[in-house]
């Protein structure tokens, strides 16, 4: 039985990157379920968010404190980038990859992969190099490799920003199903149509602090600090 | 011009004419060479897909050392592996002087640090674009340098094809530490230095034509092999 690795607390926690505050003295409590959304205008953290509970940032003060120990709370979350990095290698041994990384024996890491590029459709592209599919069809296998490790936290950077309308249908639709099977999800987005779509609940950063963190119901209908008013008016919020 | 044309003219009768001599000139060269390529290859590699992904207190003076070192004198390294492994040298007990293993000693020494070089330069671009994927996926460090090292396999026949390329046209060192014995040390680059010596033209210019189509019949057997430079892999 593997350990719940939430609810996690973050406290005081501040990152700076070329001498600029990036996240300033941040307090935040993630819960077991739900889809979180982060918005907020350009430059007020998203990502280094995203990144700082992944590990891929460090903080300058503060902790995090997961419901279990690091090493385990790292093996069980995945982390989709806005840009997908591919390994040079086909598309199925992209998914093959990180369950081979976990111990997976070959053929057990085969099946699943498979099982996921059915699932994404990319059965004709399987054993294409993962650098020639288009920017939806990375997307989706980036998706998909992360899925396939079954984390508890999935955290995505932006999933949908370059795409079309169709691969977003497609990556929300994995996400819905991805959020009913229990995964947690906190990913970043733009797009306030997206957010409302798939968001619970809602956190809107600004300069590096958390603004606002309420259910997505009563921050679209009534957020309540001026700068998210204007960010879900369309006005230029800096 | 007409010494060219003869030369031509004699590397294709030395061929058809099946010389024993010269076939085993050209087996010693391939085996002397393709063993230096493979030992520097494993050693340069890793040390390459080392030193991209570490970071270290004098990195760059250390990758400014490797990077030097791509341009070793051979007839320095000739000397040195002359000195080390000559009687009263420090490996002189091991009776390895005017030998094959001589020849493969410094030729790796030369090459090695070209390997290392193309490969840090390719793994580095490589690792910038995987890292935090890599990060992310939890590779150990010997996962890392084991992935990065696997998918630039590609730029990596590069490096080795281009450490193949300066072995096999090398004369200086191979000349001191092989002595150029007939049936024993003789290599192409060896005879055709002879030959010049003697004033055969026309026959060094053979063997030297020889040994332009040896080096490129070995890159495209390579490339045929590790099937690069098709449309599907661009």
């Amino acid at each position: 039985m593997v350990e719940q690795i939430l609810p996690l607390s973050v406290q005081g926690v501040s990152v700076k990157k070329r001498g600029k505050t990036i996240i300033s003295e941040l307090d935040l409590e993630l819960s077991k379920d739900g889809l979180t959304i982060i918005m907020g205008p350009n430059g007020a953290g998203k990502t280094t968010l995203l990144r700082l509970l992944h590990g891929l940032e460090q903080p300058r003060t503060g902790k995090l404190d997961w419901n279990t120990n690091l090493k385990t709370a790292r093996l069980n979350q995945a982390f989709v980038f806005q840009t997908p990095i591919m390994l040079r290698r086909s598309a199925l041994e992209n998914i093959i990859y990180p369950l081979t990384l976990k111990g997976a024996s070959k053929s057990e890491a085969m099946r699943e992969a498979e099982k996921w590029i059915n699932i994404i459709n990319l059965e004709q592209s399987a054993h294409l190099n993962a650098k020639l599919l288009s920017g939806g069809e990375k997307q989706k296998l980036a998706l998909a490799r992360a899925l396939a490790t079954k984390p508890q936290l999935l955290l995505l950077d932006e999933p949908t920003s370059n795409l079309d309308g169709r691969a977003t249908k497609e990556i929300e639709a994995l996400l819905n199903q991805t959020r009913k099977s229990g995964t947690r999800i906190v990913m970043t987005t733009h797009d306030i149509g997206q957010a409302k779509r798939l968001a619970d609940e809602v956190i809107f950063l600004y300069h590096g602090k958390i603004h606002e963190k309420q259910e997505a119901i009563s921050f679209f209908k009534k957020p309540s600090t001026k700068e998210a008013t204007a960010f879900l008016k369309g006005d230029i919020v800096e | 011009m007409s010494d060219i044309v003869n030369g031509m003219l004699g590397a294709f009768r030395l061929i058809f004419s099946l010389d024993a001599d010269l076939f085993e000139i050209i087996l010693l060269s391939l085996q002397v060479t393709i063993s230096a390529v493979i030992i520097a290859s494993f050693i340069g590699m890793p040390m390459g897909a080392w030193l991209a992904v570490n970071r270290f207190k004098f990195r760059r003076l250390t990758i400014a050392i490797l990077n030097a070192l791509m341009g070793l004198p051979p007839v320095v390294v000739g000397l040195i592996v002359y000195i080390f492994l000559s009687r009263s040298g420090p490996l002189g007990v091991l009776n390895l002087l005017f030998t094959p293993t001589a020849m493969i000693i410094a030729q790796v020494i030369i090459i090695t640090p070209l390997i290392a070089s193309i490969s840090h330069q390719a793994i580095r671009d490589l690792w910038a674009d995987y890292h935090d994927l890599l990060i992310s996926l939890n590779a150990t460090k010997s996962q890392r340098i084991f992935t990065l090292i696997k998918d630039s396999r590609r730029s990596l026949l590069t490096a080795s094809l281009a450490g193949f390329g300066r072995a096999i046209g090398e004369v200086g060192a191979i000349m001191i530490v092989g002595g150029n014995i007939d049936h024993l040390t003789r290599v192409l680059t060896t005879a055709i230095a002879l030959e010049t010596g003697k004033g055969e033209f026309a026959f060094a210019l053979a063997l030297g034509f020889i040994l332009i189509a040896l080096a490129i019949i070995v890159n495209l057997a390579i490339h045929s092999i590790s099937k690069t430079e098709r449309a599907s892999t661009w």
